[in-house]
């Protein structure tokens, strides 16, 4: 009898998914689902078949942040009465205290993207702050921008449904999307729009009239402008019959957003995107489809969904390898993260992201950030390579930053009120802040453990074969800046 | 070798003709004038822009942001400029301003992503296409092959008009940095993109040497530019407009102008800051006696809602005035007024111009480029640009 077991057991790894996902899996999953990867986070998955590895994934996922947020988070709310007479008596203190927070607040959550033990937790927060897109640029309160990415974060791996309901009372939502001063008399379309438009069904499946009237149902979502908490208001709602895709009622926002989520249209279109973010810029219908089934018949949990996406074909498809651009917060994550840097300050962290066009808290409007090609023209990728070139090199990074323009500090400032005060403190926050993001290749070697191959650093540094050939003879810190300055390293 | 390489490459052939489009296309590289588009980003609000203060229903619609006739400029019995604007009533005074009221599309969409995809790509309003108007433009008639860049896009936000993959475009901050960080990039021209986005990394590269010889900076200028952001761009276009080698267009960008609540400051800020800036760049192209062959247009997606809504600002809405200035624009008043007795089922009036028609303008008589193939179909120019 000992024989046949032993057989089977040597047979068992051969069975469909039970094969070790290998190193090169294991740095494309991890890559994939966070933000690059170190050389032993990639060796301890690297021994685990693929489910094995998915579930380690999806088991490690966290409701809140590991990293203590920003102090002003939880000082007492301001009522808006005062914020209205500090912001009239002293435009300026209260502009930059504005910015001051917002900056804070950047930084603290790419703190929590280098700190957590779950990078797919604040991968997934920044996927629901993208398709949830709210702007400090308009919300201005930066506690309020704080609890928004609280609920963002309860809910990135938890219930799409739940957050969808918890969005649509979120105060920085109401005030965004202009809901919180909706009232019956003249319904503010904003909201009813892009809940349907962005949010759950995409273009091309509801009417103006189904805004309209959602419109009307959404009135009395509002704030209560002492404590900045929601608030339903009695007197702004419009209680009357209302008809939104079909269905007829005295119909309240609640029941709007659960007609919503009744369509088929919403699941396909959030499975898309997340094909989108994933696997490659150009979804797979069929396979959409199927996910989007998964979904429903989960009742809108994310994990059965993402698990399925993460166990797909598609997903492990070496066609699919280096087929996604980086985004500014991949890249600069990424590389903080899989070259083990460890700066003091990482508000420069921020304002470099915003430089290349991801300005944390703050997305261009409530489509958020185009990406895919879109983050590469010629002047975010000189940047990328720019920083790129300064963490491995040492360079006049922090002087380019500094340029008054409004992609860069002046947009981590908020470009909307840029004045010369903050830009030049920023620049030299700049200044002192990129010291500590030099990259320590003797270091860095020594965590690599054991005597390798040079050659071996491509797969750990590069998603594919580098564009342009690597000069042999190079010693391993070389050879890393040497791949890290080819074009492949902009994918993932 | 695609036809825009070959015509790039016969131009360096002296004697290379015999192409039928070649020589109507040399005739255009004698000169390309420069054109500098100003997007209004999220849909500015035309109706308190280009005020109809001589209209009843205009006071009525905005109990609270109709701008009080007495405050308005007067540009004509029935239309005024917002107060803000006043830096350009001098460019009015001078008749080098022309206000284009009614911009518009029919079947408007009133998504702000779907909106200003179909101005960018000149579309109509139920057809996708992927290029913008001016890459597909310089596609039938190519800029001169001296040229630093087909365009350039100030800032960061997407290459809108010029976005598609035979425009020699770039996007900067300002040239000095662009030439600064361009030896990052490497000359590798035979290098092929084994995907789509490995390819375009590897275009806008090549985009970026190609450019980066060929930009010059630090042109000093008398002119102040404004503070602010708006301001910087302003000087930036002013740089690009100065430097040796051609550019086409130059796109600069201001907003949000979504303002959808408590509109009345945060609007006369931006029109400020777009009155000031390009006051302030008419007058360092004037310094460097290139006003006379610069046009400046602004654009964006559709204008605003005129009945104001409950929250002290406007909701989307679809025609628009809008602004083209320069030396060689022959000032006054294009289009009609906004036809407040005739809004729409969503309360959104007519359009009078055919946004098509305002791009015809530009191509037809600023670049003498025939314009229906670019913009599927015969759009007539307006009569705006002084012959």
């Amino acid at each position: 009898m000992r024989i046949p077991i032993a057989i089977l057991a040597l047979l068992a790894p051969l069975a469909a998914g039970a094969v070790p996902i290998g190193y090169d899996g294991a740095r494309h999953l991890l890559d994939r689902a966070g933000f690059g990867a170190t050389d032993a986070e990639i060796r301890e998955y690297a021994a685990l078949d693929r489910r094995e590895a998915v579930d380690r994934l999806l088991a490690g996922a966290r409701t809140e942040a590991l990293t203590p947020p920003p102090a002003f988070v939880h000082e007492p709310f301001v009522p808006v009465r005062e914020l209205r007479a500090m912001a009239k008596n002293d435009p300026k203190a209260f502009r930059g205290e504005i910015v001051r927070q917002g900056l804070e607040l950047r930084a603290w959550w790419i703190g929590e993207m280098l700190a957590t033990p779950s990078p797919l937790t604040e991968r997934m927060t920044l996927f629901w702050h993208n398709h949830f897109a709210t702007s400090q640029q308009k919300v201005k309160l930066a506690q309020l921008m704080y609890r928004q990415n609280v609920l963002l974060r309860r809910e990135a791996l938890g219930n799409f449904g739940a957050l969808l309901h918890g969005v649509a009372k979120d105060p920085a939502m109401l005030i965004y999307l202009d809901n919180a001063r909706s009232r019956r008399e003249a319904p503010n379309e904003n909201f009813a729009r892009e809940v349907m438009e962005l949010f759950t069904l995409g273009v091309g499946h509801y009417g103006e009239r189904d805004v309209k009237e959602a419109a009307r149902a959404f009135t009395g979502f509002s704030l209560d402008p002492d404590t900045g908490a929601y608030r339903y208001r009695p007197f702004f709602h419009d209680p009357g019959e209302k008809t939104v895709l079909g269905v007829s009622g005295r119909l309240d926002g609640d029941q709007v957003i659960d007609i919503l989520l009744a369509r088929p249209e919403t699941a396909r279109f959030v499975a898309a995107k997340l094909w989108r973010e994933f696997v490659s810029p150009t979804p797979d219908e069929a396979v959409v489809e199927r996910w989007a089934a998964v979904f429903r018949g989960a009742h809108y949990e994310v994990k059965p969904l993402l698990r399925a996406i993460f166990l797909s074909d598609a997903f492990w498809d070496p066609a699919n390898r280096a087929s996604l651009v980086k985004s500014p917060v991949d890249l600069v994550v990424g590389t903080l993260r899989t070259f083990d840097v460890h700066p003091a300050d990482l508000r420069p962290a921020a304002v470099a992201c915003a430089a290349f066009g991801q300005n944390l808290f703050a997305p261009p409007n409530v489509k958020g950030w185009p990406g895919g090609d879109a983050w590469i023209d010629t002047a975010t990728l000189l940047g990328r390579k720019e920083f790129v070139d300064r963490v491995f090199r040492g360079s006049a990074f922090m002087e380019s930053l500094s340029a008054p323009d409004d992609g860069g500090m002046r947009q981590a400032g908020m470009q909307a009120q840029a004045a010369p005060g903050p830009g030049a403190r920023l620049e030299r926050l700049m200044e002192v802040g990129m010291g500590s993001y030099t990259f320590n290749a003797a270091r860095w070697s020594r965590s690599l453990g054991a005597t390798r191959d040079p050659a071996e650093l491509d797969r750990l540094v590069l998603a594919a074969d580098p564009a342009d050939p690597v000069p042999a003879g190079l010693d391993a810190a070389a050879r890393v800046r040497a791949l890290a300055s080819d074009p492949v390293y902009q994918l993932k | 070798m695609d036809r825009r390489d070959f015509l790039r490459f016969s131009a360096l052939v002296p004697f290379a003709v015999g192409v039928s489009g070649l020589a109507r296309a040399a005739s255009a590289w004698a000169e390309r004038r420069l054109l500098v588009l100003v997007e209004l980003k999220g849909g500015n609000d035309g109706l308190n822009t280009v005020v109809p203060y001589a209209d009843p229903r205009y006071a009525e619609l905005r109990p609270r942001l109709a701008i009080p006739r007495d405050q308005v400029l007067r540009i004509s019995e029935q239309a005024g400029l917002h107060p803000s604007l006043a830096a350009l009533h001098p460019a009015w005074e001078a008749g080098q301003l022309a206000v284009v009221q009614g911009v518009g599309y029919p079947d408007p969409n009133l998504s702000h992503f779907r909106s200003i995809e179909i101005w960018d790509t000149a579309s109509r309003s139920n057809e996708y296409l992927d290029e913008g108007w001016l890459a597909r433009a310089f596609e039938r008639s190519p800029c001169p092959a001296s040229y630093a860049a087909d365009g350039v896009v100030v800032g960061t936000g997407g290459m809108g008009p010029l976005a598609g993959r035979s425009a020699r475009s770039i996007a900067l901050a300002s040239p000095e940095q662009f030439v600064r960080n361009a030896r990052l990039a490497r000359p590798e021209p035979a290098r092929a993109g084994r995907n789509a986005a490995l390819a375009h990394i590897l275009r806008v590269e090549n985009e970026v040497l190609a450019s980066a010889e060929r930009l010059h900076a630090g042109r000093a200028f008398a002119t102040q530019f404004p503070q602010g952001p708006f301001g910087y761009a302003a000087g930036t276009a002013a740089q690009l407009a100065a430097n040796p080698a051609g550019i086409a267009v130059v796109r600069l960008s201001l907003g949000s102008f979504d303002t959808h609540a408590n509109q009345q400051g945060v609007h006369a800020n931006l029109l400020r800051q777009l009155g000031e800036g390009l006051a302030s760049l008419r007058s360092a192209l004037v310094e460097i006696g290139r006003w006379d062959s610069t046009l400046v247009a602004t654009y964006a997606e559709f204008g605003r809602r005129p009945r104001e809504n409950d929250s002290g600002g406007t909701d989307h809405g679809t025609a628009s005035a809008h602004f083209v200035l320069g030396g060689a624009v022959r000032g006054g008043l294009y289009g009609a007024p906004p036809a407040l007795d005739r809004l729409d089922g969503n309360g959104n009036p007519p359009h009078a111009v055919d946004f098509r028609a305002y791009y015809a303008t530009v191509l037809e008589r600023w670049w003498n480029i025939d314009s229906r193939d670019v913009l599927g179909g015969r759009f007539r120019p307006l009569e705006l640009v002084k012959t």
